[in-house]
């Protein structure tokens, strides 16, 4: 019944933050929409037995890329695709909000702390519950590194281009 | 337990919200945002189907996904900066150069 209710309110708030994401002017908020869209995913797959992939969901895609994402927005500093004057007084600018987002970090980071000082079952993440329901890092790590060990490898390069790619396309026009 | 079919359905949603966002906006950074919600849903189907079978290999796919995820995103960024020192745009119909 929970794991239900779960579900649903995971997958309407992942379908409601995505649709919220493509019908935002300022790519700022898309990109912190996403995040909030990622992290309902990483719900659902904690739902589906996957605590490894709902870890790396938050790390990789909610962590690295979307910094990457906001990097690039605020670089290229153009708010809107209309650029309306609309969001110059926004409420997010003001110094209140400023300080609820503090609020709000800090409560973050007490949660963490409070919840990582109450888990007495890691163990299981990494083993895999008694009843082998849930999918443990150990028997991905062993699945990655024999069954698809070339895959993996060929990661490695897929990487190595995208990193070349990145720095010469990235790379100012008159230092060619 | 939630049937197969409900996350292949959320899946599919996610999907089609992500190509209408590349379908309708005129921002480059919106646009590859799109993408991202794309691979996602792919990775939920993914993801559904391997704890549907009992077997992790959905897992593993999604994890190289996430790796090719994150290197088109680091190109594709790219790009986008120097689309943007070339023309000062991030519209889509900006950068029509190649068009006949």
């Amino acid at each position: 019944m929970g794991e239900t209710l779960l579900f649903y309110v995971f997958s309407a708030a992942a379908i409601g933050t995505s649709a919220m994401v493509i019908g935002q002017r300022n790519p700022m908020y898309s990109v912190l929409l996403l995040v909030a869209s990622f992290g309902m995913m990483s719900g659902l797959y904690v739902l589906l037995d996957a605590p490894f992939i709902a870890v790396t969901q938050i790390v990789v895609y909610a962590g690295a890329l979307m910094v990457l994402f906001l990097f690039v927005v605020m670089l290229l500093n153009r708010p809107s695709e209309d650029d309306g004057d609309w969001d110059v007084a926004h409420p997010l600018k003001r110094p209140g909000m400023a300080r609820f987002g503090a609020g709000l970090a800090t409560l973050l980071v007490v949660q963490l702390a409070w919840a990582l000082i109450r888990t007495t079952r890691l163990q299981d993440a990494v083993n895999g519950t008694s009843d082998g329901s849930s999918a443990s890092v150990r028997t991905i790590g062993r699945v990655l590194f024999q069954d698809y060990t070339f895959a993996f490898e060929a990661t490695s390069v897929l990487i190595l281009v995208a990193l070349v790619g990145g720095v010469y396309l990235a790379n100012r026009e008159e230092s060619r | 337990m939630i049937p197969l079919g409900h996350y292949l359905i959320v899946s599919a949603v996610l999907f089609a919200v992500g190509s209408a966002g590349v379908f309708m906006r005129r921002n480059l950074i919106t646009i590859l945002l799109s993408i991202e919600i794309m691979l996602n849903a792919v990775n939920l189907a993914f993801v559904a189907f391997g704890r549907h079978a009992g077997i992790v290999d959905g897992q593993i796919i999604v994890a190289f996904v996430m790796t090719v995820a994150a290197a088109e995103a680091a190109v594709g960024l790219a790009i986008v900066v120097a689309l943007f020192r070339h023309r000062e745009s991030l519209n889509p119909d900006a950068f029509t150069s190649l068009k006949w």
